[in-house]
């Protein structure tokens, strides 16, 4: 009976030794938090091309992250690319209607974000509006290319 | 001629013995697994069952720690000499906490429990026949499928992602051991880069579901191997060595189909 005793305490350990390594790789290694998701709202923007930028890349403003991209498609209408952003809503009524949005990278080969920053317009983005003034991603190859063509007209 | 002949088709006749053998094994392992994965632990079987999860689980926990440890510590001592290349080393974390929670935590835990529980599964279950212990419990009565099957399928379905788990944990302080204490990484870039990167339901998420799929398998071809087996010395050999190979392949093999169904957006 003490045996089993042992085994039984044992194998209890192993379970929690298991939940609690999950519990760590949440917090520690992906980085969620506790807390509730805290409440979003939704802007639109239009870049003509939107370079690596991918889905769940961050929306920062002075730095500081303050959403992610939540979806990215093809308007059929310009033919230039829609990204759907989700911002924390202390920013909803904040930022002005003339704020502008720009594709950034992180390093020279790092990953890409959006970097917004606001003007001086009186009238305020609301949940749903679209960012007018946008600003592309920096695509190296037409750089090069916009390089080269200098050159040779030189 | 004629005899030539006759011995080609009697190459062909044995090829087609051989595949209707095979596929009569997949029959009665999947009519084994149902029939015995149902016998959910009643009162006495949890006892049973708790007795097999100490021994697959708490008794492999060594292993496969002391393996983690090492694959996370080669992981971040390989990731940093080649990012340190292009000057990226603080994506070492990310590589690490990556490769382990995908594919290495999985895979390597499902080979080691292979070798180190699945054998002995089927030793036990196959040394269980030979001396007709199975058909004595028949004999009065008892459901060898739910007294001695059930309760070792079920403690290898629940050991496996745990040792998963455990594998990832100790892996990822390897890799912090090695590339920030050692290398001298920055440790904000370690854990923030990590953090940035691995998402909770797409990569450790799926790396536990791989690792389930892996514990089904292995256990299911582990006890099957024992409970089929022919029950003599050389059978029982022979057994333990098709269980580790057959559950080492099908880890791999199953391995490139997640990854491909999971991440290559298949």
């Amino acid at each position: 009976m003490k045996r089993t005793k042992t085994m039984e305490l044992g194998v209890g350990l192993f379970m929690l030794a298991g939940i609690l390594g999950l519990v760590f790789l949440g917090l520690r290694v992906s980085g969620l938090t506790l807390s509730a998701p805290s409440e979003t709202f939704r802007l639109e923007a239009n870049f003509s091309n939107i370079g690596g930028l991918r889905p769940r890349a961050r929306v920062t403003m002075a730095g500081v992250t303050v959403g992610r991209v939540e979806a990215i498609e093809l308007d059929t209408e310009w033919y230039d690319a829609r990204v759907v952003l989700s911002l924390n809503s202390d920013l909803e009524g904040q930022l002005s209607r003339d704020t502008t949005a720009a594709i950034l990278t992180a390093g020279l080969l790092g990953e890409q974000y959006i970097g917004l920053s606001v003007g001086g317009d009186p009238d305020v983005l609301q949940d749903g509006d679209t960012i007018r003034d946008t600003q592309s991603a920096l695509v190296l190859e037409e750089l090069i290319q916009q390089f080269i063509s200098n050159m040779v007209s030189n | 001629m004629q005899s030539k002949l006759k011995q080609g088709t009697a190459h062909i006749a044995r090829l087609g013995r051989k595949g209707c053998d095979a596929m009569e094994a997949l029959g009665r392992a999947g009519v084994f697994l149902a029939q015995s994965a149902v016998g959910i632990p009643s009162r006495e079987g949890w006892g049973l069952w708790l007795k097999q999860v100490h021994f697959v689980g708490v008794l492999s926990l060594a292993i496969v720690l002391v393996s983690g440890l090492f694959i996370g510590m080669v992981l971040a001592l390989q990731g940093y000499t080649i990012l340190v290349d292009f000057g990226a080393e603080q994506a070492l974390g990310q590589m690490v906490a990556l490769s382990l929670l995908r594919e290495l935590a999985p895979v390597v835990a499902a080979l080691l429990f292979a070798g180190r529980a699945g054998s002995a599964l089927t030793a036990e279950i196959g040394l269980m026949k030979a001396t007709e212990q199975l058909t004595s419990m028949e004999m009065i009565g008892v459901d060898p499928l739910r007294r001695v099957v059930a309760p070792r399928l079920w403690a290898g379905f629940v050991a496996l992602p745990i040792l998963t788990v455990g594998f990832s944990v100790v892996g990822i302080w390897g890799g912090y051991l090695v590339g920030v204490e050692w290398l001298g990484v920055f440790e904000g870039s370690y854990w923030g880069n990590m953090q940035a990167s691995v998402s909770f339901i797409n990569d450790i998420g799926n790396g536990m579901i791989k690792s389930m799929v892996f514990a089904v398998v292995v256990t299911w071809i582990a006890v099957f191997q024992g409970y089929d087996l022919i029950p003599t010395s050389e059978g029982i050999s022979r057994a333990t060595t098709r269980t580790v190979v057959y559950s080492s392949l099908a880890v791999l093999g199953l391995d490139f189909v997640l990854t491909a169904v999971m991440f290559g957006g298949l």
